[in-house]
């Protein structure tokens, strides 16, 4: 069955819409409720954010629009030093869009919403006339765990983690527009178990940032103009699986301006850094964690290519690869 | 044999007199900057970037023919991304679909037919640029189109061919000492092309791949020429690279398209410098042959010396002052594989 107008109207497809779909997969006290707002208590000063989300297409391989707005927003919090704890999510569906369909993305954001151990407590449907697309919005409200997460904290002779191979989000967009058949999986993840075992380590994070859109050649490029300082990577340190590697040599593609939607950097103080990469590598989704440079002084990000050349590392210019969040 | 680390050396610390090497390719100046090479020669050893970007020696009448077309109705015009943000005379395709022309961007050019199969009421204009390395891609798709009897689609072609624009370099630019020879271009034309060239100008001619490794290996190449007085072609990619080149996609790109003379941005006209639709298959062709090219150079604009290779990009009084990737003011600087671009990129 396909969704229409009448599911924007507000009478009892909406109704429908919302019970059969919505409180089915996300069912929670808060939210079953159906009031116009969510009344939430928390302990904590809290971080509190949102993202909206516009890929296509919908589904691809190792996730879908419903896993990336849940895990977009709550990396989001988590990078602040938050422990994400609800999400409120709202939906624009264009008519001719099938009710299987938002019933998968429902399915799957309250799969990726369990894993995070976020409850999504508010939200809104409206239909609009197009063809079959689907955007969603999700915003978030996270306790604060780690207080002092600031890119500004970044100083002269820190150290940056990543915490895993870079490119597979764009690499799996692209093959699945491209109709290329391989093995890459979105890395689409939550990140949360990282910021746990980095604060079970007692190690003093002075910045973290998920690594998205623009690729880690930009979010570098932002620690150099946040915190005054220079960025200096080794390209032979940062973790890329063979099999993007080999993806980028066809397309001429560059990993350090993919998109990642599993991907975080970590800055902490030298002394610390390989207690946090063994933190970062015992968790989740960060066994192929590495350390990848320094914090120096300077103004910009510079790498030491394998063959020990000097490359300036430059923000990413113009669209990249549009829709792929 | 040489170790990569005495290569190295004997390159960083060259002292014999100074060569310009040209790269052809954008996907080498690409691959230079990626594996930071310029870092690791002697200052007397100095890679310039030649008109190697399809997007870049595209004609400003191509870009308006294909605007006029975006905003023509029911017509849709299909591109690879880079071409959207290249000025017409007075739109990008950027521009013009912002205001209601219809544009869509191709990650796969043969899904180009599939596109027109699915919209029989559409009119689809593909804009066909590139250099031997693409043209035999656009001879398939003509061939898909007779074969899936479809006539809603049409290549506006901007096909150029390398050899007669390195002719033409040759015969105008003295102070080249040598070239890194384009390595996709070389396998479907094979080595030899370069031959004739390299005896006639005594001027090293190096085919090359695009790790960083090769091109430090086709520097060194091209060094031990120059210091021995000698200029030769050399095909150092010979993993993909052989003398004839690929025989098929030279058979295929002749069924369809034959050699005419075409306009070059920033330089002019040369003769025999691109493929064309042949005459029978004309009805495939969009409009393609111009007779009259009115361009006007940006003011202040260097493009044209960039691309011939007399001036690094840094050089002209625009770049970065008023010419950005944000506000690219000459086609250099628009495309991902224009010198300007990748310059600004590395903020060399």
């Amino acid at each position: 069955m396909k969704i229409n107008m009448s599911y924007g109207s507000g009478g009892i497809q909406t109704s429908n819409l919302i019970h059969d779909i919505f409180l089915k997969n996300f069912d929670n006290k808060v939210l079953n409720k159906l009031e116009d707002s969510a009344v939430l208590q928390v302990k904590e000063k809290i971080a509190y954010t949102t993202d909206s989300f516009v890929v296509t297409p919908l589904f691809f391989n190792g996730g879908d629009i419903g896993k990336l707005a849940v895990c977009g927003t709550v990396n989001d919090l988590t990078m602040m030093g938050a422990i994400p704890r609800y999400l409120t999510a709202g939906f624009i569906i264009e008519e001719g869009t099938e009710l299987d369909t938002i019933d998968r993305i429902a399915h799957s954001m309250a799969l990726a919403a369990k894993e995070a151990k976020v409850k999504i407590v508010a939200g809104d449907t409206k239909v609009i006339e197009g063809n079959s697309g689907v955007y969603i919005n999700t915003s978030g409200i996270g306790e604060i765990a780690q207080n002092g997460v600031s890119i500004s904290n970044c100083h002269k002779g820190d150290v940056i983690l990543l915490s895993g191979n870079l490119g597979e989000h764009h690499a799996a967009i692209m093959s699945n527009r491209m109709g290329i058949q391989n093995s890459i999986n979105s890395d689409c993840a939550p990140l949360i178990s990282i910021l746990d075992n980095l604060i079970k380590q007692q190690i003093k994070v002075r910045f973290m940032r998920d690594v998205t859109r623009g690729g880690l050649a930009t979010v570098l490029n932002e620690i150099v103009s946040g915190s005054s300082c220079g960025v200096k990577i080794d390209e032979t340190s940062i973790p890329v699986s063979n099999e993007v590697k080999g993806f980028c040599d066809i397309l001429g593609l560059d990993p350090l301006y993919m998109a990642n939607e599993g991907k975080m950097i970590a800055v902490v103080p030298q002394n610390q850094a390989e207690k946090a990469l063994a933190a970062i590598r015992n968790s989740k989704y960060g066994k192929n964690a590495a350390i990848i440079g320094r914090i120096t002084e300077g103004n910009n990000v510079t790498m030491i290519t394998a063959l020990k050349g000097n490359r300036t590392i430059d923000i990413l210019y113009g669209e990249g690869l549009p829709r792929i969040c | 044999m040489k170790t990569l680390q005495q290569v190295k050396d004997e390159l960083k610390n060259y002292k014999g007199d100074p060569i310009k090497i040209m790269e052809v390719c954008g996907t080498h100046t690409s691959s230079i900057f990626k594996n930071g090479i310029r870092s690791l020669l002697s200052p007397n050893i100095q890679l310039i970037s030649g008109p190697g970007c399809p997007v870049c020696v595209t004609s400003s009448v191509y870009i308006d023919r294909l605007v006029e077309y975006a905003c023509k109705e029911k017509h849709c015009v299909l591109t690879f991304g880079d071409m959207m943000k290249v000025k017409g005379n007075q739109y990008s395709l950027t521009e013009a679909k912002a205001i209601g022309g219809n544009v869509r961007i191709l990650y796969s050019p043969l899904s180009a037919i599939k596109i027109a199969l699915e919209e029989p009421d559409t009119q689809f204009i593909f804009a066909a640029v590139g250099f031997e390395t693409t043209t035999p891609i656009y001879a398939i798709i003509i061939e898909e189109m007779i074969k899936n009897n479809i006539n809603n689609l049409k290549l506006l072609t901007s096909l150029k061919t390398i050899l007669p624009a390195l002719t033409f370099i040759c015969e105008n630019e003295e102070r080249i000492d040598a070239f890194l020879c384009p390595g996709h271009v070389s396998v479907i034309t094979g080595s030899s092309v370069y031959k004739e060239l390299a005896k006639k100008y005594q001027k090293p001619f190096v085919v090359a791949g695009f790790e960083g490794e090769h091109i430090l290996a086709a520097v060194y190449e091209i060094v031990h020429q120059i210091t021995n007085h000698k200029g030769n072609l050399k095909n150092m990619y010979s993993s993909a690279v052989s003398e004839e080149g690929n025989r098929k996609a030279q058979e295929i790109v002749d069924k369809y398209f034959e050699s005419a003379n075409d306009y070059w941005r920033e330089i002019g006209i040369i003769n025999k410098s691109a493929m064309r639709l042949k005459e029978e298959y004309r009805v495939f062709d969009a409009g393609s042959e111009f007779h009259e090219y009115t361009e006007q150079s940006p003011k202040g604009c260097r493009c044209r010396d960039v691309i011939l290779g007399r001036i690094h990009p840094v050089d002209c009084p625009l770049f970065k002052t008023v010419c950005t990737p944000m506000n690219a003011i000459g086609p250099c600087m628009v495309s991902t594989e224009g010198a300007c671009g990748i310059w600004y990129k590395n903020r060399e």
